[in-house]
């Protein structure tokens, strides 16, 4: 039985200016110990699709189709049934580790009610837990630093703590939610090495939700690629690099700075994200794509296998794209 | 590839639709304003205030200082409101008529609210922008005074200016202006500081806009946004200082009357049994305050989209 | 923390003395002398009198005594009208009354004001939130002065339940309406307060960790949400202390109370000079203790507040 069963899940959100449908028709498998990189660029909807996931999504979001965690459906499950699995078996890294740590608490009582709720441990267990999970993370010092405020560690410390954190329980799945975009570059390299070594430490199941397809590239064994809520392909992470099937993917390539090709232009992809307000049969990426004709803003094929483990959804064969 | 002249008309239909979308933040805020219903029901309720304390007097049958024999005396028993004598809101207790008390009680206090605010504003405001734009030592030693200024307990020293000074209209004014500008000041420093940092401005210095057109363009809308809501939520204010004052006698003085004063009436003599004197003035004293806190509540929401 | 106290002393030592030193400045430029009467006393009585308050010495040297009167023996000196008394006698008189109604109030309007505004946000867009937020609105706008008169005719005059006024050393019976007219418009204004900063926090990011955390309902509330969410409450209680005791006036004339709050408005009917100072001063007094012990109270709760 695959680990995480995503099965045409969207999310919705209920606003004053009209519904607003951030993911639509979203549908994977990860198995144990898989990798799976979700790319998009901001307001494509990953991080609601997490959200949606853990059952986290704010006050007037909606979630529909449906997620089975090891067999059990745990989409709008009820508190008795989502509260023991997070943290506990499915935990999360937040992007931003300044506001999503409590600023208010001392990073040892943050870390010791994981423990102390899930695990049973006493408070004395927890923080000494709490500190072999910072030696982990590699923050120097565990011992006395783990009695710190949040603000008193730099961002990079601070995304350990907050790596350290979801690890507490030994989760078998962990979502990253953009867990380097608030940080300095040279940090974001650490992090996500860090990341890769502790994945492969503690054999877990990942989801890294990013738009940056260069940290992918290194990081994921499976990509998917989201553009206005919705799936424009979904592949294994090194032929899609080879040979991308959708223009978008080829435009976010093209948008990658590269070492090994001199004198090529780097390429932006002409126009902006959607309007998510109102429903749009049609491909969200029709306005922006050089290939797009009057089919596709009133329809999109839906996602097919094309070759072995990849899908595509685009009116355009892969000939006419060529 | 050909580009295909239907769907680029499409599009460009499709764009035209979202540069409508895309107004302009008054344009969005007043069609916000006007979609939130206690706010714009607020506003009529302000509206049908100030149009009775403007033609009240037309409709009124006695003056605010005649003084009615017929029902002196007796007047739990004859001074209520009646249509017939034309004492539509009744008589006080020395046989004055109600309706036309209200209606100047109604302007005074209007009055005062109004004026009282824009003086707490245009204070406020200058001392405010002059801190935060300023910056640096002058600020600091500016805001330090506001903070000494905040812990002086106003309402005493109020009542101490008014009596060592004089009751007087313009005492009220200025008195009861002073006391809230600090307030003011503090809010209008802090958003001109953030304005100051914001990238908008300074994408306009670095591509050379005049610093007069910044401030015109860029931080007078964005200030004035911030002081209208503020001013509207500080009259409703003024308004019950000045009823309080005027509540422990000290505010204005006969035959000029205000809510304030009238409700001080109505309840000195209610025991009597003439409960209008306090219940006219008193729903028009609690539906305007209703009105402005919902018209300054709506304004805010209407123009801080990030409150939705 | 011991640093950051005594730094704000330093502030509020001075800040006291200033308003001490205006509001004498303030006694001494009012036009007329405490003993102007309509008929003008005899030139030597008035030299007597005035030799006998000190008035005839020169302004910086009454300033002085008036300052060091206050600071060294806390003596506000003698009241201008009523000749046997002082303003001490006048304010020690009145002072327990405030302070039992004041903080019975006070407790009140913030244990009931919370917790109200913490179940509205909880139960956010429900009927206990319409509810709450109705109330609290409906409360704000009827002030202390309104709410008197509606108490006195509701449960005096029609239901004859309460004493329409009085004190009684302050038996139950008494303490009922002082205490709500004076603490229904704070519970409001709390209970807003706290309702929409409790809305903001728990839309917050730390909250959404710690629902990522698979802690029950009750726990993210009281462990995480709520010192965040109080730190608003606790910023509006300087002002909400100040306007209290204004409200105690109201009362004090309402109910004959007898706190300070009359003693206030007597001697300012009387022209009284001396006694407003006195009580003026004090009320100052007590706002800027209770400002340093809020802004203490705030940097034991928020972290990220240096000292």
């Amino acid at each position: 039985m695959a680990l995480l069963e995503v099965r045409d899940l969207g999310v919705s959100f209920e606003t004053p200016d009209g519904t607003v449908n951030a993911v639509n028709g979203v549908s994977f498998t990860l198995e144990r110990g898989e990798t799976l990189g979700i790319v998009g660029e901001s307001g494509s909807g990953k991080s609601q699709l997490s959200f949606a996931i853990m059952g986290l999504l704010a006050r007037n979001g909606r979630a529909r189709g449906s997620v089975l965690f090891d067999g059990q459906e745990i989409l709008n499950a009820p508190p008795k049934v989502i509260n023991p699995i997070r943290a506990n078996r499915i935990a999360m890294v937040f992007q931003d580790p300044m506001t999503s740590l409590n600023p208010y608490m001392r990073v040892s009582d943050q870390m010791a009610e994981v423990l102390t709720h899930h695990k049973g441990m006493s408070r004395a267990q927890a923080v000494r837990e709490a500190i072999r999970m910072l030696d982990a993370v590699k923050i120097p010092d565990a011992a006395n630093r783990v009695h710190l405020y949040p603000h008193e560690f730099s961002g990079g410390m601070r995304q350990r703590v907050m790596i350290a954190m979801a690890l507490l329980c030994r989760p078998e799945l962990l979502i990253a939610d953009e867990p380097t975009t608030a940080l300095d570059v040279t940090v974001q390299a650490q992090i996500m090495s860090l990341l890769a070594e502790l994945q492969r430490e503690f054999a877990m199941a990942t989801i890294l939700i990013t738009h940056d397809l260069g940290v992918v590239a290194g990081f994921c064994r499976q990509v998917m690629v989201l553009y206005g809520g919705k799936v424009m392909e979904q592949s294994p992470t090194d032929p899609l690099f080879e040979t991308p099937s959708h223009p978008y993917t080829r435009g976010l390539l093209r948008a990658i700075p590269r070492v090994d090709r001199e004198g090529d232009q780097l390429e932006s992809i002409p126009g902006s994200p959607p309007n998510m307000t109102r429903e749009d049969r049609g491909c969200p990426f029709a306005p922006r794509c050089a290939h797009a004709g009057e089919d596709c803003l009133d329809h999109l094929a839906p996602l097919t296998e094309f070759a072995p483990g990849r899908l595509r959804a685009c009116n355009r064969s892969l000939e006419e794209i060529a | 590839m050909v580009v295909d002249s239907t769907k680029m008309q499409r599009l460009a239909d499709r764009l035209a639709e979202q540069e409508i979308k895309g107004r302009s933040l008054w344009a969005d805020a007043r069609a916000r304003f006007f979609h939130n219903k206690a706010a714009v029901g607020g506003l009529i309720v302000l509206v049908l205030v100030a149009l009775f304390a403007i033609f009240g007097d037309m409709i009124a049958v006695w003056s605010n200082e005649e003084l009615d024999f017929s029902v002196m005396g007796q007047v739990a028993e004859l001074g209520g409101p009646s249509i017939a004598n034309g004492h539509y809101f009744g008589t006080d207790d020395l046989g004055r008529d109600l309706f036309a008390r209200t209606v100047q009680g109604t302007r005074i206090s209007l009055m005062v609210g109004i004026v009282g605010s824009a003086i707490a504003v245009i204070v406020g405001t200058l001392y405010g922008a002059t801190a935060g734009y300023l910056g640096g030592r002058i600020d600091s030693i500016m805001m330090r005074t506001v903070d000494i200024l905040m812990s002086i307990p106003y309402m005493f020293v109020l009542i101490l200016l008014l009596v060592m000074f004089g009751r007087s209209m313009s005492m009220l004014f200025i008195g009861i202006g002073l006391i809230s500008w600090l307030d003011m000041a503090r809010i209008v420093r802090g958003q001109t500081l953030s304005l100051k940092h914001k990238e908008f401005i300074e994408a306009a210095q670095a591509t050379g806009v005049p610093t007069f057109t910044i401030i015109r363009r860029h931080i007078v809308p964005n200030l004035l946004g911030v002081v209208a809501v503020y001013a509207t939520l500080l009259v409703p204010l003024m308004i019950l200082t000045e009823s309080f004052i005027s509540f422990l006698g000290l505010g204005v003085q006969e035959p000029l009357t205000s809510w304030g004063a009238l409700i001080s009436e109505g309840a000195r003599t209610m025991a009597y049994g003439t409960l209008w004197q306090l219940g006219f003035p008193l729903f028009f004293f609690v539906i305007t305050l209703f009105a402005f806190f919902f018209v300054g509540d709506g304004l805010r929401d209407a123009l801080d989209p990030k409150d939705r | 923390m011991f640093s950051y106290i005594l730094k704000r002393l330093a502030v509020a030592i001075p800040t006291l003395l200033l308003l001490i030193i205006i509001s004498f400045l303030l006694m001494r430029a009012a036009p007329g002398g405490p003993f102007t009467t309509e008929r003008g006393l005899p030139p030597q009585v008035l030299a007597n009198l005035e030799a006998k308050y000190g008035l005839d010495q020169p302004l910086w040297k009454q300033m002085v005594n008036y300052v060091w009167g206050i600071v060294a023996h806390f003596d506000f000196g003698p009241s201008f009208i009523y000749k046997d008394r002082t303003v001490n006698e006048i304010i020690a008189q009145g002072f327990p009354v405030t302070l039992t109604y004041g903080s019975i109030s006070f407790l009140l309007a913030v244990t009931v004001g919370v917790t109200l505004g913490v179940v509205a946000a909880i139960r956010h867009n429900t009927w206990l939130d319409y509810l709450a937020v109705g109330v609290s609105i409906g409360a704000q706008v009827l002030p202390n002065f309104v709410m008197a008169p509606i108490l006195v005719l509701i449960f005096t005059l029609w239901l004859r339940w309460l004493p329409g006024g009085g004190w009684e050393g302050g038996q139950w019976q008494y303490l009922v309406m002082p205490v709500i007219a004076l603490s229904t418009s704070f519970m409001a204004s709390i209970a807003r307060i706290t309702r929409s900063s409790m809305l903001e926090v728990l839309n917050s990011n730390h909250i959404r960790t710690a629902r990522a955390k698979g802690l029950p309902e009750r726990k993210i509330i009281l462990r995480h949400a709520l010192k965040p969410a109080l730190l608003p409450v606790i910023s509006y209680l300087g002002p909400a202390f100040v306007t209290m005791i204004t409200g105690s006036v109201v009362v004090d004339m309402y109910f004959s109370t007898g706190g300070i709050g009359k003693a206030f408005v007597d001697s300012a009917l009387n022209r009284d000079y001396a006694v407003m100072l006195g009580i003026t001063i004090l009320v100052g007094a007590l706002t800027i203790l209770f400002n340093l012990v809020v802004d203490i109270l705030y940097a034991w709760i928020d972290p990220k507040i240096r000292y």
